[in-house]
């Protein structure tokens, strides 16, 4: 920027009206206002009202400047835009929209239990490390085997009830039978008397390779080896299954004698039971068995017995013992699909795929996804961004964000940029020199630098986005004052010396009174144009800084940072609608500026443009 | 004229002085995480020293240890009395050896588009101003200013998805491609110059504004003074009054303003650099900045505050030099 004298704009008419006369600068405009001059002596009305002011000529010639008025449309319309049209739209700028979509998803999933579950007996401890040790046993093949249980040492005995349930008893050793040389030795070693019966019993059990026998309505357990055989007694503790009770009363549970009886029924295909003064009946179809409880004529059903585990696959999803049913009956018929119609009366084709171990059951299900990069359509005129959020709605608040920032920072720079030019210009000497050296320091501080290492060291201080959109003002603010404060000066030093600055001496004005009503006034026009061409430029910086991602942060939008999307090369090849109606917003409101700033420039300064 | 040239470059190691000052303060008024991180990582390798060892010896290298004004002392001595402007924290060289390694490419950059700028800037402002008013002038005119309102970023990309993606012309990235070894010396050539297009496209375009409206100003004042009437009067033909009489007087605002800009060729064009990832001065310092390198950050920011102040010393000798009738003192 020049630092040109221009024309006294704020003098009083007359005054204008003899720069017209003499020098005649504005050929146009004087021309009309001689033809209205009546040429009588007399400072009469009629001759006030046909002079123009100056700021009608600059009105004026502003008017006859196409570009400017493009400018000015430019600008109008980005407000109203930005302002209006954020406040009209119905979406809010933050706003994420959803799209729905059909999607094969996984709904639960099914596998043959291979592990034991117990169920242990009220008053009696069972831990996983005991269940090892259980296991260990069964893999080895023996029938007893000891383990900790609270730091006692428990000796358990394994009865077998079918392939898929074992029953462990807490036994005690009492007494052994010595085999010597075909003979057959009884050896008490507690209180139990072995009776001429047990004994007889012992011994057709050892014959036949058994190691349980029932004797009088209680287990013994026989540990046989070649040369002896050791017998314990004890009292069931744990039962381990690998059958899955799936119960049709939520909050039901079959308890350790329930279990016991079922399974002990189930190993010999029993039909009915009694457990507990309580009669049930076992249906057997194919590999599932239910348990109904009766009651009078009553037949409701209690529980189902499977050896399949059936786990949904997300927690939201709740599968009745019905839908249950449904899965194990497909399955054992191999079928690849099956229907269930389930408590809504809707029917949904389910596919079952075998997996290794696992059968996965998937169902084409409406799930709700962020409607990210859609298409212009009607609903959004512009699409939507890679939240998912209305890209026509963060343009009109981002546009508020950018014209906010760069009216507060011009505001910020003017009111700095004022004081330390008008105090420079005004007072001189060592004020000025000093004044001057502090312009040029500021001056050759590298802005845009500066601008991105505070950026960068406002992200690892983790701001609110909204107090960073403060400090960015600020900051901008800080580091932009120099040429406003230059033109400010230029335009003080040339108005000092002129005679009506003289004259306002010579009447005894104030300092104060001198400096804001007599040369601020005249030095307003020039900053009107400077503050106009910078405005440009701070949204052009700000855009800049946004787009680097230190700007403006998201959730807010800013033109800038909706176009740093296309640091994914992706969007920047396909989805043109995101960033470049972004882009064109910035450029042509830029430049909306710089069209109204030049034909300020040229309002307020015809010389230049002769 | 040497009277008047001391004084300058005196008057501008004053204001180096300082703007070393404000940068340093702002540089140390930052989150100094990065020191820490080195520490714990050096002191992660086996048989090193521990942590607070490594981080005091760090802090003493870097001045970090004492006050503010201590630390930019300590680093003034260092950088300006012994030339050491420490290991670039980033990098991991010294700092003036990466500077050496990556500045030629943003000088080449920024000078071929300097060129092309005043080739087409200065003919289409001069034209303007001599067809003032006309199609040519307005067409001109927004052309320059669409120029200044570009904003670098966008222009940038808008070239990538026509040159790179869609006619597949040029590589939207980068130095060189893939194959470079491989290539012949004049191959290898090439391979850059094709890189370089997109990034001198942006950079002439965007900056090309401001220098043709620069011209058609200046232009426009020439051909309004009265030595231009005269000649006109005199009864010269229009090709040597605007050759011979205005074009010299014209030449001498640029000259002036071109010149200041010069020593600019060294400072790297941040931006463009970045979004092409050409390894220029701008680019590498661009990545040492935003982890707050301050050894790098330092060293760059001082550096453009001198291309600065040069560029304003240029500018002023050459206003003198050019045009004989300032006197300077």
């Amino acid at each position: 920027m020049s630092d040109n004298n221009l024309p006294n704009n704020g003098i009083p008419e007359y005054e204008e009206q003899i720069n017209c006369q003499e020098e005649e600068i504005f050929t146009d405009s004087c021309s009309n206002i001689n033809e209205h001059i009546s040429h009588s002596d007399s400072l009469d009305d009629e001759q006030r009202v046909k002079m123009i002011s100056p700021a009608m000529l600059v009105a004026k010639r502003f008017v006859r400047n196409r570009l400017a008025i493009i400018g000015l449309v430019i600008i109008l319309a980005m407000f109203i835009f930005s302002f209006v049209g954020g406040w009209l739209h119905p979406y809010p700028e933050t706003k994420i929209f959803y799209k729905k979509e059909i999607t094969s998803s996984q709904f639960a999933s099914a596998t043959i239990n291979q592990n034991w579950y117990e169920e242990v007996k009220e008053g009696y401890q069972f831990t996983s490390i005991n269940k090892a040790a259980f296991a260990l046993a069964l893999k080895d093949g023996k029938s007893v085997f000891t383990t900790t249980i609270n730091g006692e040492n428990i000796l358990f005995a394994i009865k077998k009830i079918s392939d898929d349930t074992q029953v462990l008893f807490g036994t005690e050793r009492i007494g052994k039978v010595d085999i010597i040389l075909g003979d057959y030795v009884f050896r008490e070693e507690s209180t139990f008397v072995f009776s001429s019966n047990f004994k007889n019993t012992i011994l057709k059990a050892i014959d036949n390779n058994l190691n349980f026998i029932e004797f009088g309505g209680k287990e013994y357990f026989l540990d046989l080896s070649r040369r002896e055989c050791i017998i314990y007694t004890g009292e069931e503790h744990v039962l381990l299954t690998k059958n899955i009770y799936d119960m049709y009363e939520q909050n039901v549970r079959a308890d350790f004698s329930l279990k016991y009886a079922f399974e002990t029924a189930l190993s010999e295909n029993e039909q009915f039971l009694t457990v507990n003064q309580k009669n049930y009946e076992i249906e057997y179809h194919d590999e599932i068995r239910t348990i109904y409880e009766l009651s009078g004529s009553e037949r409701v059903p209690f529980a189902n017995i499977t050896k399949l585990i059936i786990t949904p696959a997300s927690a939201d999803i709740f599968l009745s013992i019905d839908y249950k049913n449904a899965v194990e009956e497909a399955m054992f018929n191999n079928l690849s699909s099956f229907m269930y119609t389930n408590e809504n009366s809707e029917t949904i084709e389910y596919l079952i795929e075998r997996n290794d171990m696992e059968y996965v059951i998937r169902t084409d299900k409406m799930t709700d996804l962020i409607d990210t990069y859609a298409s212009p359509s009607s609903d959004h005129l512009l699409g939507t961004d890679g939240s998912g959020m209305d890209l026509m709605v963060r343009l009109m608040y981002g546009g508020r964000v950018s014209l906010t920032i760069g009216f507060v920072v011009v505001l910020i720079e003017m009111l700095i940029g004022i004081i330390i030019g008008g105090l420079s210009g005004y007072f001189g000497g060592w004020v000025d020199t000093l004044l001057m050296r502090l312009v040029e320091i500021f001056n050759c501080i590298p802005t845009m630098p500066i601008y991105i290492i505070l950026g960068a060291a406002l992200d690892t201080m983790k701001l609110e986005p909204s107090v960073r959109i403060y400090l960015l003002m600020i900051i901008l603010g800080i580091f932009g004052w120099p040429g406003i404060a230059r033109v400010v000066r230029g335009q003080i030093l040339s108005l000092r010396e002129q005679e009506f600055m003289v004259a306002n001496e010579a009447t005894g004005l104030s300092v104060s009174r001198r400096i804001f009503r007599h040369l601020v006034p005249n030095v307003i026009p020039q900053l009107i144009v400077y503050a106009t061409m910078s405005l440009g430029g701070i949204i052009l910086t700000e855009a800049t800084l946004s787009f680097l991602n230190l700007g403006v942060k998201y959730p807010y939008a800013s033109w800038g940072n909706i176009v740093n999307s296309v640091n994914d090369s992706y969007v920047l090849q396909n989805y043109w609608f995101v960033w470049i109606p972004a882009g064109m917003l910035i450029l042509i409101t830029v430049l909306g500026f710089n069209f109204v700033g030049d034909g300020l420039r040229d309002a307020f300064d015809p010389k230049m443009k002769r | 004229m040497w009277k008047f040239l001391v004084r300058r470059i005196l008057l501008s190691i004053v204001i180096l002085f300082f703007v070393s000052l404000i940068v340093y303060l702002i540089m140390r008024a930052l989150p100094t995480s990065y020191v820490e991180g080195i520490a714990r990582e050096r002191a992660s390798l086996p048989g090193g020293k521990s942590y607070t060892e490594w981080l005091q010896q760090l802090n003493q290298v870097y001045h970090l240890d004492g006050g503010v004004i201590e630390g930019f002392f300590g680093w003034l001595k260092d950088s300006f009395l012994k030339g050491e402007f420490g290991d670039s924290w980033k990098y991991n060289i010294p700092v003036v050896q990466k500077f050496k390694e990556v500045i030629w490419d943003s000088f080449t950059l920024g000078a071929i588009s300097l060129i092309l700028e005043l080739v087409i800037a200065i003919p289409l402002g001069i034209l303007a101003a001599r067809k003032q008013y006309s199609r040519t002038d307005y067409t001109v005119s927004v052309f320059a200013l669409i120029g200044i309102s570009l904003p670098s970023f966008f222009f940038a990309t808008l070239l990538k998805l026509g040159f790179s993606y869609k006619l597949g012309w040029f590589e939207p990235v980068g130095k060189v491609s893939r194959f470079y070894d491989q290539l012949t010396p004049v191959g290898q050539f090439f391979d850059v110059a094709s890189h370089f297009v997109l990034p001198i496209m942006t950079l002439t375009i965007v900056s090309i504004g401001f220098l043709m409206r620069y011209t058609r100003t200046n232009m426009l004042e020439v051909l309004n003074s009265d030595y231009i009437r005269t000649a006109r009067a005199k009864g010269l033909s229009e090709n040597k009054v605007i050759n011979k009489h205005a074009f010299r007087n014209t030449l001498i605002p640029i000259v002036t303003i071109v010149g200041g800009t010069l020593p600019g060729l060294f400072a790297g064009a941040m931006i463009t650099e970045q979004l092409f990832s050409i390894p220029g001065i701008g680019f590498t310092a661009y990545q040492a900045m935003i982890i707050g390198d301050i050894p790098f950050s330092m060293f760059y920011l001082v550096f453009l505050a001198t291309l600065t102040l040069i560029g304003t010393l240029i500018s002023d000798i050459l206003y003198a030099v050019v045009d004989p009738r300032v006197r300077v003192n």
